[in-house]
């Protein structure tokens, strides 16, 4: 099936929240602090601004408490009396264009009494430097398993080593937007989000206002990639209190130099490693220690960190595990989600160590991950023991197949023996990633979706599951149709909106074609049940079921539902961090060629494969975008991506010096998968959406370091970066 | 307010503007055209992408002024027919981009020649797109012409 | 605040000579901004409204500035010409390929259909991609204002940071480059990627009758000639590789830290490039 909205999009019919128009509506901005840290003294509202019709916001026309709900109540929605990040939101204004508006909030000026602000999260901060509580430590992890001193004692060789990763920025194409108007009663929110039901949490505590009194409707979304999971929730808050004020509609459009200042990102990352091994390779013991950097508030670092740990070990066997994290608050902007979810940055620590240590032992780096990848039966770090059926060798050789590994290797030999300048390298990685919510998430939530019969034989999929580009409305609209042996024209996909879908969870954790795809099959077949047709109806016999039931019930609802069970034998423990972390894991080997200009210090990827085990592919085509999309941002977290921090501000905040890749700066992605259904996800799926963006970073780091002879831990590897590693 | 008029989507079109309004904001606001997209402001991205007198241009760094006399057309104008060969090969995803890269890719299917001094991947080099990886536009187009030449070559 | 869209150069001149001419020019009660592409004066154009206030004078109505004339001893480039203009001129990839190097790396095509040459050079940036090759073509700016021509080497154009021997009444109505045959050239642009990218470091060499030029781009206040560099490869002394170029190089550039690349990658990166690049054609060169 071909994207359903796809024609749609390229004839510029889709219209986002800035393109819609919003009758009498005035026009929102945000005034933001200047300093990372400090006491707001005074907001200078210059007087010709007073009594020009401007309306303005403060933390003072707040109905509710000061907070953007989410995991800890620590983020306010506009700061009161002290800042604890630069671009923090300190007052609202709007007015009667655009123009107007974002001239208003710059004549408007925050003066800060500067405090001694955490700028570096790898130090320990000074007592002045001290937010939270004792350390600020926002959250402590730890997992252990086995006996991994002794482990590590006995060892007879321990390979340790220090790796860090740098922040990114989203870079979804259309930046965070929202309209907030008032129904009667009702404050009405539509706009560029993730999650629906998140945004009406956080407005309804907000506003203090009983959920029948907000209603969130998504507007078609142009990317996210986790930023506009958690983001939204205060730009909505935002939009709604300026209507409330104003009695008027409102629309809060940021800019791109606002989007990259003021919003969440990537959490840059420290992670060490302390590996015991036997002679041959094996790993006998692991010592993890990550530290994320958290930005000013815990927005979802807890979540972040915990997905990085699970997946700090890597693929592999070993019974002796120990991994230590922390989330460390610093005076910068709150980092949140971003596709992978903390999984990248440790999977990038654990797949550059194996080739570090590969080269310490004198052993292939190939052979070392054959020797320990896990097996069905073996179990990972939190004691999860796999036995998926999926064939991870396979899944490496066939990696190892498509790039044509070995040959290029010795290929490479020669070539940079003769060059005068060029070097070329192949690198690989091994990893996973878990799909669905960590531990119990998934039956903490309890999902809920429905599946409308219509009167004219049409059924209609009610879900908060939102289309953000990853394909929603496809995949849904195919699960559907085959469920009910129904043309896929005879399934309608309802706009999210929490008035009239249930809440099926968020858009993330590469969950929805997985866990709410194999909802709706249930809730179809619980709409069959309901009309009194059994699984081998055909489609004509359930669209004259629906007819027929619509005629019997005038102005009834005809509902088919589901509600999310968890798939049987999972068993997590969150207090020990012990058990079942996710249902599933996709598995993928990922192989990276690059080529180093030693004039430059510029390294290049010529060549990218990525052979993955993602359980049953539902739509190739949008199977492969998914990946070839996650890959691409993969390669520019890794090489070109690089935020510059000023004061705990980005500096770059512009597309012209945060430089994202362009067509020309990457080769065509190869993309294989094997397939191994999964019985508990639609279809037989498993998440697909953040698994891309694990590998590309250590394969090609890997590669550049075969290609030069460097040793590179520290992301990203810019030119400059690069440079000083070759001269060393 | 200055008045300009010029040639928009083939119609004369005669429009009110600030003075130094750009093209991008003059389409969006003032004639009910949002299809061309602001990514950046900065000239960067190509979500604004437009033909001026048939080349491509960002309406983002265009003065609605200069444009005075001159044909501008935009994605409302394509034929959704042409885009059937990026559609299927999944040249979109959250569709921000898009506009801007369909109105590039038609401008290359216009003049194969092109791809005599230049790679596809550097004549699309203009248009960020942060979802695709590129494979599928390139694919697209890829497509696209080879099937234009099948045309071509039965008439 | 006012547009004016002249038809024709002597309008246009007679237009500054109104707005823009007086000893001190910030006396003018609004000074006319020339724009041609745009493609400079319009970015974040909404985060900027003081520009929007300024009175703007458009030259893309002025169409004998449009004008690419080739000679047999020169080609003249009317201020109005853009680089995709050039791109499309097979003459111009055998006569002087530099150039449609240089074009093909500016920006993306969406740029390069709008920005010219002269704005390039009016601009003043150090980061400039037109400029270096031109400068090391040796190429003439001709400035026109209501007074008269005047003619002036690209080499001499700049003074400083942004500074240029241009009045505010003058305009550029062309620029004239000459047609030699050339025994070496190279344009090696450096930026953070390979399209939409401003340069971290560039140079445009070029050999011909009339000597070696070595033009480097962002890594002094201006786009610049490096003399002793020159002078080296005129004198044929031995180079052994990059290090060797530092010293002469550190006398005729002066880089510094910024928000894209560090002073000493642009040193490093500079002496590389001109290693490599004339270990092809120099026998001085090991
Ligand atoms: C996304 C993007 C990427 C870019 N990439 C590059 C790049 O890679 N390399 C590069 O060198 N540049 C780059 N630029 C900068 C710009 O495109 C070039 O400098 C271009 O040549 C400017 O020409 P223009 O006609 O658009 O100038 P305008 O913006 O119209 O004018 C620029 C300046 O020149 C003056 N001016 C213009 N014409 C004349 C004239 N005839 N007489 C007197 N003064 C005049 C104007 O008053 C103004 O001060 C980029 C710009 C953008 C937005
Ligand atoms: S909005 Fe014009 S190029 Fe990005
Ligand atoms: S499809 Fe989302 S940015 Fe290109």
């Amino acid at each position: 099936m071909k994207r359903f909205e796809g024609l749609e999009k390229l004839t510029g019919r889709t219209l986002f929240i800035d393109d819609l128009p919003l009758e009498n509506c005035l026009w929102g901005a945000t005034v933001r602090s200047p300093a990372a840290r400090g006491t707001i003294r005074q907001v200078r509202v210059p007087n010709h601004l007073e009594g020009s019709g401007l309306v303005l916001v403060d933390h003072r026309d707040l109905p509710g408490p000061n907070v953007v709900s989410l995991i800890t109540d620590d983020w306010p929605i506009l700061a009161a009396e002290t800042v604890r990040h630069r671009y923090e939101p300190v007052m609202l204004v709007a007015a009667e264009s655009r123009a107007a508006a974002r001239r208003a909030a710059a004549q408007i000026e925050v003066v800060v009494d500067p405090l001694p602000a955490a700028l570096d999260f790898r130090q320990t901060p000074t007592a002045e430097q001290i937010q939270v509580g004792d350390d600020n430590v926002l959250k402590q992890l730890k997992i252990e398993r086995g006996e991994v001193d002794e482990a590590l004692a006995a060892a007879p060789i321990v390979v340790e080593g220090e790796y860090e990763t740098g922040a990114q920025e989203h870079v979804y194409l259309e930046p965070q937007g929202m309209a907030a108007w008032l129904d009667g009663e009702v404050v009405v929110v539509h706009g560029s989000l993730q999650c629906p039901y998140y945004v009406e949490s956080a407005l309804t505590r907000a506003l203090d206002l009983p959920a029948e009194r907000v209603r969130v409707i998504q507007a078609a979304t142009g990317g996210g990639f986790g930023g506009k999971e958690d983001f939204p929730s205060i730009v909505a808050i935002h939009a709604a209190l300026l209507a409330i004020k104003a009695q008027r509609p409102i629309k809060l459009i940021y800019d791109r130099g606002e989007d990259m200042a003021a919003t969440t990102k990537r959490h840059p990352a420290w992670i060490r490693h302390r590996t015991g091994l036997s002679e041959e390779g094996q790993i006998l013991a692991h010592d993890i220690e990550v530290v994320l950097d958290g930005g000013a508030y815990v927005t979802l670092s807890p979540v972040v960190l915990s997905r990085g740990m699970i997946h700090a070990a890597g693929p592999y066997a070993c019974d002796h595990v120990r991994i230590r994290g922390r989330a460390m608050m610093t005076n910068s902007v709150p980092f949140g989600a971003f596709r992978g979810f903390g999984a990248p940055q440790t999977l990038f620590a654990i797949e550059r160590h194996m080739d570090v240590i590969a080269k310490q032992i004198g052993v292939d780096p190939v052979k070392l991950r054959r020797l320990n990848l896990l097996t069905d039966g073996q179990a990972t770090a939190t004691g999860q023991v796999i036995d998926d059926g999926t064939d991870r060798q396979q899944v490496l050789s066939r990696a190892l197949d498509l790039s044509r590994f070995t040959y290029k290797r010795s290929q490479h030999t020669a070539f940079n023996a003769e060059h005068a300048y060029l070097r070329r390298g192949i690198g690989l990685a091994c990893f996973f990633h878990g799909a669905g919510f960590t531990g119990s998430g998934e039956r903490a939530m309890k999902s809920l979706l429905h599946v409308a019969g219509l009167a004219d034989g049409r059924v209609e999929v009610l879900s908060a599951s939102t289309e953000i580009g990853q394909g929603t409305t496809t995949i849904f609209t195919q699960i559907a149709a085959d469920q009910l042996r129904l043309d896929p024209e005879q399934i309608l996909i309802a706009q999210p909106d929490t008035w009239r879908v249930p809440d099926n969870g968020p858009t993330v954790a590469s969950r929805t074609t997985m866990v709410v795809g194999r909802l709706i099959e249930r809730a179809c077949d619980n709409l069959r049940e309901r009309v009194g047709l059994d699984a081998a109806a055909t489609g004509t016999e359930l669209q004259a079921a629906l007819v027929a039931w619509h005629e019997e019930h005038p102005d009834e609802e005809l509902l088919g539902s589901a509600r999310y069970q968890q798939p049987p034998g999972i068993e997590w423990d969150d207090e020990t961090y012990r058990g079942d972390a996710y249902s599933a894991y996709g598995w993928a080997t990922y192989v990276a060629e690059v080529e180093v200009d030693l004039r430059t210090y510029t390294a290049r990827v010529i060549d990218f494969v990525a052979v993955q085990e993602i359980g049953k592919v539902l739509n190739e085509t949008l199977a492969r975008g998914q990946i070839q999309g996650g890959v691409v941002q993969g390669i520019g977290w890794a090489l070109l991506e690089e935020c510059r921090w000023q004061e705990g501000g980005m500096a770059n905040h512009q597309l012209t010096n945060y430089i994202i890749p362009t067509s020309d700066d990457v080769p065509s992605i190869r993309v294989a998968f094997l397939e191994n259904p999964y019985p508990h996800g639609g279809q037989g799926a498993k998440g697909i959406g953040e698994l891309p963006l694990d590998g590309p970073a250590p394969a090609i780091f890997n590669a550049v370091a075969a290609a030069t002879g460097v040793d590179p831990r520290v992301l990203p590897l810019v030119p400059e970066r690069l440079m000083e590693l070759i001269e060393q | 307010m200055i008045e300009v008029t010029f040639t928009l989507n083939g119609s004369p079109t005669t429009v009110q503007v600030d003075d130094t309004e750009r093209l991008l904001d003059t389409l969006r606001d003032r004639l009910a055209l949002p299809g061309t997209k602001e990514g950046c402001g900065e000239g960067e991205c190509g979500s604004c992408t437009v033909y001026v007198d048939g080349l491509p241009a960002n309406a983002c760094l265009i003065p609605t002024f200069q444009v005075k006399g001159r044909g501008v057309e935009t994605v409302e104008s394509l034929d959704p027919a042409r885009l059937a060969p990026l559609h299927e090969s999944g040249a979109t995803q959250c569709g921000a981009c898009t506009p801007g890269v369909a109105l590039t890719a038609l401008w290359i299917l216009d003049q194969p020649e092109l791809l005599k001094t230049h790679s596809l991947r550097e004549l699309m080099a203009g248009n960020l797109c942060r979802c695709t990886g590129y494979n599928g536009i390139i694919e697209g187009i890829r497509k696209g012409l080879t099937e234009q030449a099948a045309r071509e070559g039965r008439d | 605040m006012a547009i004016h869209q002249p038809s024709t150069l002597s309008e246009a001149c007679a237009l500054l000579a109104t707005h823009n001419r007086g000893s001190d020019r910030d006396l003018a009660p609004s000074p006319l901004v020339p724009i041609a592409g745009g493609t400079d004066l319009y970015t974040h154009w909404p985060q900027r409204p003081d520009e929007h206030a300024k009175s703007y004078l458009d030259l893309s109505g002025i169409e004998e500035l449009r004008a690419v004339r080739w000679r047999n001893d020169s080609l003249t480039l009317g201020a109005l010409v853009t680089y995709w203009r050039l791109i499309q001129d097979r003459t111009c990839w055998s006569a002087l390929p530099m150039l449609v190097q240089a074009a093909r790396q500016v920006g993306a095509v969406q740029i390069q259909t709008r920005g010219t040459w002269a704005g390039n050079i009016a601009n003043a940036s150090p980061a400039a991609d037109g400029v270096p090759v031109m400068m090391a073509y040796d190429a003439v700016v001709e400035l026109v204002s209501s007074e008269g021509r005047e003619e002036i080497p690209l080499a001499d154009f700049y003074q400083g940071y942004k500074q240029m021997r241009m009045r505010p009444d003058q305009l550029i109505r062309s620029i004239r480059i000459p047609r030699r045959s050339f025994l070496f050239q190279r344009f090696e642009k450096v930026g953070s990627r390979n399209a939409q990218a401003i340069t971290k470091v560039g140079v445009a060499i070029a050999r011909s009758g009339a000597g070696w030029r070595v033009v480097a781009n962002s890594v002094a206040p201006t786009v610049c000639r490096c003399p002793t560099i020159e002078a080296l490869l005129d004198d044929k002394v031995t180079v052994r590789g990059p290090d060797d170029l530092a010293t002469a190089l550190s006398q005729d550039i002066a880089p510094i830290d910024d928000i894209r690349s560090t002073a000493r990658y642009r040193r490093r990166v500079l002496a590389r490039l001109l290693y490599f690049a004339l270990r092809e054609s120099c026998s001085a060169f090991e």
